[in-house]
C-alpha cells in the first residue's frame, strides 16, 4: 500500500510541473496585462510598476525566479491586491471554501445515499422512479438558478434564513451549502443506487436474507459497505471539484471563499494569483484523487488483497 | 464506514441550524448601534491612497482619511478639511493652506505641513508608480519630478512654511485645484508608519492593515476580512468628531448586483452601490421609494478610429451620429436611467454647458451617407463595434446596430471582448468603433476635453488638432475669468465635435437603494458621499414602521 502511495506521489510531480509551466506561459501570452486599465497608464508609471513586480525581466528569468520562489513555498505578491501575497489570499479563502465544501458534501451524502439506497431497494417501481427523477432534475438544475430560487423562498418570502454572508448571521451557511450540494447529491444518489443494485444481487446478500436477517440489517451491515464503493471513489474528485467550482455559489451568496479569486484572477491578469490558484488546486485534485483511490482500495477486499500481494 | 458515520451527525447539525435564523436584521441592529451597512460593490484592491485606484477603494479611503479641503455633499463646493482655511494669491497660482491645529492622526499625533510634503513626494515619485500621480501635475515641476526629469523634490512647488502652513505653487491658475485636495491621491499618509514597514515608495507593505494603519479621517479601520467585510469605527482623534453621528460602517464587497438588491430587500444592507436595471420600474412604482437616481459626471460614448475606413470619413461619422435615436435608446433599453448626450462633457459641469451640434435626424443622416459615397447603404464595406463583455453594453450595441440598419441600410457587426482584451484593442487602436465610458475625476470640463489632446493616452481616436491642443493646454489655463475659460472650452469642444471622433450616447446617472432609516446621503454629480454626515433613525423599516 505504501509503495502504491509513493508511486502515485512520484507521478504527481511531473503533472504539477507541467501545469505550472503551461499556466505560466499561457497567462503571459494572453492579450492585455495586469496594469492595463480604462484610464491610460503613463509610460513612466507602467515602467515603475513592471520593475516592482519583476515584469521587466526577460520571460525565462521571470520563470526561473518564480520557480525559485515556489520552491520556498512563496507564491508571490498579488498584482490586483497590492500589499497582499497570494499565499495570504489563498490562506484566507481556503478555510471558507473548504467549510462550504464540507457542508455541501455532507448534505449531498446524506440526501444522495438515502435516496439511492431507497431507490435500489425497489428497483423499477415508483419508489425508484421518484427519487431518481428528482436526482435527474438536481443534476440538470444549475446553481445559478437553484441559489436565487432558494433565496427567494427561504430568505425573502418565508424570511427564515439570511440570504447572503458567511458567519455574519445565524443560519447564513445553510442555503449556500444546500445550493452547492444539490447537484452532488443527485450524482451520489445515482451512484449509490447503481452500486447497491449490484451488491444486492450478490450471493452473500442472498445468504444473509436466507438466514432470516431483517432487511435493514442486510442493507446496513452487509450491502452498504460494498454498495458505496462507487460513491467513495467519486468523493475525492467531488471535493476537489467543490473547492474549485464554488465560484457561482460564492458570488450569489457573497461568500469570502477561493472561488471568486480563482475566476477573477484570470479577468484581472493577476499572473501570480492565476498561477497560485492553479498550482494549489491542481495539487489538491491530485491529492484527493489519491485519497479516494486509497479509501476505495481499503474498502474493497479484492483490491486490498492485490496490494498485500505487492501490486 | 466511519467516514459515513461522522457525516450523519454533521448533516443533522446542519438541519438543526435550519430551525434558527430569521432573527434581527443588519438594518435593525445597525440602527440600534449606530452602524451603517453599506454595499460597496467590490473588494478594494487595497487602502493605500497613493497606490490604489477605483470607486470601492475611494469610499473606504475617504472615510479613513481626509484631504486638506473636502467637498460639501450638497453643493460640491470646497469646505475646510485638514486645512481650516486657505489663501489664494491674486494671480491664482499660490495656495497657502493653514492646517487646523486640532487635526490629528488616529494615533493622536498632530498633523503637520511636512506630512504633506513627504506624502506628495511619495505620490509623485516615479518608483511609487501611482496611477493618479497626474492629479498633482498642476503643481510646479511635479510632472518633471514624476517623469524623472528632475530628481530633487525641493524643486517641486510644495513647501512647509512652518508646522501648520503649507504653500503650494501652481504652473497656472487651476480653478479645480481645491477639488483635487479631496481626491485620495492627494491625501497625506503618516510617514513614520509607512517607514516602519518599508521604504517610502514601496507598494506592497502591510502598513494599511488593521493594527498598523494610522489615518486622519472621521473613522479608523477596525476589521478587514478579505472579500467578506471591512468595518470602520468612529475615530477618537478626528478634529470634528462631535459632528460624526455614526459609530461605524460595515462595507460589503457586493459584486453580484442581483444579490445586493436582494440583501437590501431582506434588510441586510442600508445602501446599495447599484440597482439592477430590471428592478428599477418596480421600485419606481412604490410610493416613498428607496430608489435614488441622480445625474452623474460621466459620459458613455463610442470611440471612432478616424484612421480606419469607412469611419475615416467625417461624413460617415456624422451620418452615424445623426441616425442614432438617443431619446428612444435611453427611454427603452436604459429604462430612463440615462440622459441623452450630444457631446463629451456632461451638461452643467459646474456651470459649463457643452455645445449641441446635431440631433436625431435620419433624413440628414442618409444625405450625409450618400455624400460619403454610400447612397442607401450601397457599397458599404461593413463596420464592427467592439465592447467589453457585459449584458448592458450588448443591449445598447444591438439597439444601435438596428437603428443604423433601419435608418441607413448598413450592416454593422457587434462583437464582445473580454475586459483586458478589449482594453488592449482600444489602446492599440485595433478597432473601428469601440464602446467607451469616462467618469470625471473632478467637476471641470477640462477633465473631459483633455482626453482628446493629440496622442493623449486616452484619445485612442486619432483625432489631432494643433488649435484644440493650444486652447486646452495653453489658452484655457491662462484665462482671466471663468466666462473666458468656459468660452474657450466651448470653442474647443465645438471644433472637436464637428470632427466627430466620438459618437456620444448618454450621460450616466448614479442609482442607489437607500433605506428609509438613513439620512444625510445627498445625491450629487460626483456621487460623492461623506459618511461623516450620515445619520440613522431607528424605527424606520422598509416595510412600514418597525416594531
Amino acid at each position: 500500500m505504501l509503495r502504491f502511495i509513493f508511486w502515485r506521489l512520484l507521478q504527481a510531480i511531473p503533472v504539477i510541473f507541467v501545469v505550472i509551466t503551461a499556466t505560466f506561459f499561457l497567462v503571459r501570452s494572453a492579450p492585455g496585462g495586469p496594469f492595463d486599465s480604462e484610464k491610460a497608464v503613463l509610460p513612466e508609471v507602467k515602467r515603475a510598476l513592471e520593475a516592482q513586480y519583476k515584469l521587466d525581466l526577460p520571460l525565462h528569468e521571470q520563470y526561473i525566479a518564480y520557480l525559485g520562489d515556489l520552491s520556498n513555498g512563496d507564491l508571490g505578491p498579488s498584482f490586483k491586491y497590492p500589499g497582499r501575497s497570494v499565499n495570504e489570499i489563498l490562506g484566507s479563502g481556503l478555510p471558507v471554501t473548504a467549510e462550504l465544501g464540507l457542508y455541501a458534501l455532507s448534505f449531498a451524502l446524506l440526501i444522495g445515499v438515502l435516496a439511492g439506497v431507497f431507490a435500489a431497494l425497489r428497483p423499477n417501481t415508483r419508489q425508484d422512479y421518484i427519487p431518481m427523477g428528482m436526482a435527474m432534475i438536481g443534476i440538470c438544475m444549475p446553481s445559478f438558478l437553484l441559489g436565487p430560487l432558494l433565496v427567494l423562498i427561504f430568505g425573502i418570502y418565508l424570511d427564515w434564513l439570511p440570504i447572503a454572508g458567511w458567519g455574519d448571521l445565524p443560519g447564513d451557511k445553510i442555503l449556500p451549502s444546500i445550493t452547492l450540494g444539490s447537484a452532488y447529491a443527485a450524482y451520489i444518489a445515482r451512484l449509490s443506487r447503481a452500486g447497491m443494485l449490484e451488491i444486492l444481487s450478490q450471493d452473500y446478500i442472498r445468504t444473509a436474507r436466507a438466514k432470516g436477517l431483517p432487511e435493514w440489517r442486510v442493507v446496513i451491515q452487509h450491502a452498504l459497505r460494498g454498495g458505496l464503493i462507487p460513491v467513495i471513489a467519486f468523493l475525492g474528485p467531488a471535493f476537489a471539484g467543490l473547492l474549485a467550482g464554488s465560484f457561482v455559489v460564492e458570488t450569489i451568496f457573497q461568500i469570502p471563499g477561493l472561488g471568486r479569486f480563482y475566476v477573477q484572477a484570470a479577468f484581472n491578469r493577476d499572473y501570480t494569483m492565476i498561477l497560485g490558484t492553479t498550482v494549489f488546486l491542481s495539487t489538491l485534485i491530485v491529492f484527493f484523487n489519491l485519497i479516494s483511490d486509497v479509501i476505495a482500495a481499503w474498502l474493497n477486499p479484492r483490491l486490498r488483497a492485490q496490494f498485500k500481494g505487492g501490486a | 464506514m466511519r467516514l459515513f458515520q461522522s457525516i450523519i451527525p454533521a448533516s443533522v447539525l446542519m438541519a438543526l441550524l435550519t430551525a434558527c435564523g430569521g432573527g434581527e436584521s443588519n438594518v435593525e441592529s445597525g440602527n440600534r448601534d449606530g452602524f451603517l451597512h453599506y454595499g460597496n460593490g467590490a473588494e478594494p484592491q487595497g487602502l493605500d491612497p497613493h497606490v490604489v485606484t477605483g470607486v470601492p477603494e475611494n469610499h473606504i479611503i475617504r472615510a479613513l482619511f481626509e484631504g486638506l479641503a473636502v467637498k460639501n455633499p450638497i453643493t460640491l463646493e470646497p469646505e475646510p478639511g485638514v486645512a481650516e482655511r486657505w489663501d489664494i494669491s491674486d494671480d491664482g497660482t499660490v495656495y497657502t493652506f493653514y492646517i487646523n491645529p486640532e487635526a490629528k492622526w488616529s494615533n493622536g499625533e498632530p498633523m503637520t505641513a511636512s506630512d504633506y510634503v513627504w506624502s506628495w513626494n511619495r505620490a509623485l515619485h516615479p518608483d511609487t508608480g501611482s496611477l493618479y500621480a497626474y492629479m498633482l501635475y498642476p503643481i510646479v515641476n511635479s510632472e518633471a519630478y514624476s517623469k524623472r526629469e528632475i530628481t530633487d523634490f525641493d524643486q517641486v512647488g510644495v513647501k512647509a512654511l512652518d508646522d501648520l502652513t503649507l504653500q503650494v505653487t501652481l504652473n497656472a491658475p487651476t480653478p479645480y485645484f481645491l477639488q483635487l485636495m479631496d481626491h485620495y491621491s492627494s491625501f497625506a499618509v503618516h510617514p513614520e508608519t509607512l517607514l516602519k514597514h518599508g521604504k517610502m515608495t514601496d507598494r506592497f507593505t502591510p502598513w494599511t492593515r488593521v493594527g498598523n494603519i494610522v489615518s486622519n479621517g472621521a473613522f479608523t479601520l477596525d476589521e478587514w476580512s478579505l472579500n467578506r467585510r471591512i468595518i470602520i469605527k468612529k475615530s477618537e482623534h478626528y478634529w470634528d468628531r462631535d459632528n460624526v453621528a455614526l459609530n461605524g460602517v460595515y462595507f460589503y464587497p457586493t459584486e453580484n448586483v442581483v444579490s445586493e438588491e436582494r440583501m437590501f430587500r431582506a434588510e441586510q444592507l442600508h445602501y446599495t452601490q447599484v440597482v439592477p436595471l430590471d428592478k428599477i420600474p418596480e421600485y419606481r412604482k412604490q410610493g416613498n421609494t428607496s430608489y435614488v437616481q441622480a445625474a452623474y459626471l460621466g459620459t458613455y460614448y463610442y470611440l471612432v478610429n478616424t484612421d480606419r475606413p469607412p469611419v475615416d470619413n467625417v461624413l460617415v461619422r456624422r451620418a452615424l451620429s445623426y441616425a442614432l435615436d438617443r431619446d428612444t435608446l435611453t427611454r427603452t433599453v436604459l429604462q430612463e436611467t440615462a440622459i441623452p448626450a450630444y457631446s463629451i462633457t456632461p451638461p452643467d459641469t459646474l456651470g459649463y454647458n457643452p455645445p449641441k451640434l446635431f440631433d436625431y435626424d435620419p433624413a440628414k443622416a442618409r444625405e450625409l451617407l450618400a455624400e460619403a459615397g454610400y447612397p442607401n447603404g450601397e457599397g458599404w464595406p461593413g463596420l464592427e463595434i467592439i465592447y467589453n463583455t457585459q449584458e448592458a453594453h450588448r443591449k445598447i450595441a444591438v439597439a444601435i446596430q438596428q437603428m443604423w440598419k433601419k435608418e441607413l441600410n448598413i450592416d454593422v457587426t457587434i462583437s464582445n471582448q473580454e475586459w483586458k482584451v478589449y482594453l488592449n484593442s482600444v489602446s492599440q487602436r485595433d478597432f473601428q468603433v469601440a464602446r467607451r465610458g469616462w467618469i470625471g475625476d473632478y467637476v471641470d470640463a477640462n477633465n473631459f476635453l483633455d482626453l482628446f489632446i493629440t496622442d493623449g493616452g486616452n484619445n485612442n481616436t486619432g483625432y489631432a488638432s494643433d488649435e484644440f491642443d493650444d486652447i486646452i493646454l495653453n489658452l484655457a489655463p491662462k484665462a482671466k475669468s471663468r466666462d473666458e475659460r468656459y468660452g474657450l472650452f466651448y470653442k474647443a469642444e465645438t471644433m472637436m465635435m464637428n470632427e466627430m471622433p466620438i459618437i456620444p450616447i448618454y450621460t450616466y446617472t448614479s442609482k442607489h437603494l437607500v433605506h428609509p432609516s438613513v439620512e444625510g446621503i445627498y445625491p450629487n454629480l460626483m456621487d460623492s458621499l461623506n459618511l461623516k454626515y450620515v445619520k440613522l433613525h431607528p424605527g424606520r423599516s422598509l416595510y412600514g414602521e418597525a416594531n
